[in-house]
């Protein structure tokens, strides 16, 4: 049975939660409307809100002058590369965990999630030095390595929490009839196992893309993604706001959409199961 | 269930997970156990005489890491503070009816997806420049001295963005914790008479504890190693007053070069992040058994 909530009260709420909400967002808000003013109106005092001549003169700069595409095609090669391989390294340890799980399997879970654990300058010297030593450094492949690596044991867990919930009975039923593994896979697990392996997906590239330790220490420009591109603009030269929160918005915007779309899954990933 | 023929099958399915994995936690974290014992700078890289513990002594005993140390201590427990109880307070509220429930959803969570670099730049250049920032203008607004963030308070200017950053992972996490806790318990709480306060203290609480234990767990893996958003605001500075761990020891590698130093304080890191993550492995490892 619902609740009953008096009218006043709920408008009293809807006020406090929109304004709270909007406190929070306040910044995300500022850069998107400072990505449309012109330099000057972008430090006007007092601020202008939103009673400015709107321009997509920002955004064009960007495009033209710093070559963005680039720094964009890099974040996108190293998010879907590190998740594919991350994928094809999961899937099958996550599938064997959860269906044929032998006493170890719980050792090697919490074995994996200890790795995530690591602090990244632990293993950051050495992993620099042989960069250089194979000529890794700045390059798209060894920071797709480094990224599927350190996302990898999250990756198993999210897949092996939601094979977990598929039920085991239709694999046995499966089994009975003398369905082949690849079929058992192919035929059986696969259709029922897409959401979970959609959702870590998702989850996957958001950390990818917004990782800013290995991407800042392991490039210079070559396999530089967006992080990168945006902290080339930590030493100010001129009037630079509204650039800066064109650039910042063109960063930000794909992962903040796929991100809203996976605020669930985002629990479940981040908290390993621990939280549903 | 298992046969022996399954039972191999998944061993072989597992191998090329659990082997990538072996091989990037123990080879160089092996080296760089080794590095921290070497006189080892990118100088001179060709002459690295053994000098047992001496990068330990050395950096140990440095002022800057017992200041980075602090530093490391009070980013994370700032944050924690900010963004436990901030959450905890935000997440009753959305768990409330109100007109708009999912717009002002998106609008709490969004900040976790901006990228580290952008947070930072944004609320240092945006928010909290003296003179064209928000903060500042409003500060002005109502008579107050504007502050000069980044040099006047340059940790806690750190720990705002960082928390700005981490409070909606914690009000996402609190709130499904609460949203699984029955109305049928309040609602026989409450016909017992009590009030909103020891409903709140006797019942919702205990009710999140397991979810806020994990937030501050996962947080605390994640606000030890907080880089990006230094490195492109106060760059540790000024002197090394928001120095953390993680940025002295890149800083010791990248622009000293000296590596022997450098390893020795990533495994200071190494040993201070096992601390938390054991008790996080616990915990976890419980609630599989469950």
């Amino acid at each position: 049975m619902a609740r009953n909530v008096t009218t006043g009260r709920k408008i009293g709420t809807t006020i406090l939660a929109w304004f709270v909400g909007l406190v929070i967002f306040f910044p995300i808000l500022w850069t998107f409307l400072t990505s449309f003013k012109t330099e000057l109106q972008a430090i006007s005092i007092p601020p202008v809100f939103v009673g400015f001549d709107w321009t997509l003169e920002n955004y064009r700069t960007i495009q033209t002058q710093s070559n963005y595409f680039h720094f964009m095609a890099n974040s996108i090669y190293l998010s879907l590369g590190s998740t594919a391989l991350g994928l094809i390294f999961a899937i099958p340890a996550a599938w064997a965990m959860a269906f044929s799980p032998t006493k170890r399997t719980k050792d090697v879970l919490l074995w994996m999630l200890s790795t995530k654990m690591l602090p990244a300058v632990g293993v950051l010297i050495p992993i620099y030095l042989l960069f250089v030593r194979f000529g890794l450094l700045d390059s798209r492949l060894g920071l797709i390595v480094v990224l599927f690596l350190i996302n990898l044991p999250i990756i198993v867990w999210m897949l092996y929490t939601y094979f977990k919930e598929i039920p085991g009975e239709i694999l046995e039923a499966a089994r009975m009839d003398g369905a082949s593994l690849g079929k058992e896979i192919t035929q059986v697990l696969a259709p029922m196992a897409v959401p979970g392996i959609a959702s870590t997906i998702l989850l996957n590239v958001i950390l990818s893309w917004n990782e800013a330790f290995w991407t800042l220490n392991l490039t210079t420009s070559n396999a530089a993604p967006l992080t990168a591109f945006i902290a080339s603009f930590s030493s100010p030269q001129g009037n630079f706001y509204a650039k800066l929160s064109a650039a910042s918005m063109l960063a930000i915007a794909p992962i903040l959409i796929v991100g809203w779309f996976s605020q669930k899954q985002l629990v479940r990933g981040l908290t390993f199961g621990a939280v549903k | 269930m298992a046969t022996l023929h399954t039972k191999s099958a998944a061993r072989a399915m597992m191998a090329p997970a659990v082997i990538v994995l072996l091989i990037w936690m123990i080879v160089p974290l092996a080296m760089t156990l080794y590095f921290s014992t070497l006189n080892y700078t990118l100088y001179n890289p060709i002459s690295t005489p053994f000098i047992g513990f001496e990068n330990y002594s050395y950096f140990l005993t440095d002022p800057t890491f017992l200041a980075a140390l602090a530093n490391t201590l009070i980013l994370v427990l700032g944050v924690l503070a900010i963004t436990v109880i901030g959450g905890i307070l935000i997440a009753l509220l959305l768990d409330q009816e109100f007109y708009g429930v999912n717009i002002v959803r998106l609008l709490v969570i969004a900040p976790f997806f901006v990228m580290p670099t952008v947070a930072a730049l944004v609320w240092k250049n945006m928010m909290m420049n003296p003179v064209y920032g928000v903060i500042g203008q409003l500060l002005q607004a109502v008579g107050l001295a504007p502050i000069d963030w980044m040099t006047e308070v340059p940790l806690l200017s750190i720990v705002i963005i960082v928390a700005w950053q981490w409070l909606p992972f914690a009000t996402l996490i609190l709130l499904t914790a609460l949203q699984s806790l029955s109305a049928d318990q309040k609602e026989a709480a409450e016909m017992d008479g009590a009030g909103a306060l020891s409903i709140f203290w006797y019942i919702t609480l205990p009710h999140m504890s397991r979810a806020i234990t994990v937030v501050i767990l996962i947080q605390t893996i994640f606000l030890l190693s907080i880089y990006a958003e230094i490195l492109v605001t106060t760059q540790g500075g000024p002197g090394s007053q928001s120095t953390n761990i993680t940025y002295l020891v890149a800083q010791q590698a990248t622009s000293y070069g000296d590596i022997g130093a450098a390893s020795a304080g990533g495994i200071v890191a190494v040993v201070l992040a096992n601390i938390v993550a054991i008790f996080l492995v616990r915990l976890i490892g419980k609630n599989l058994d469950a």
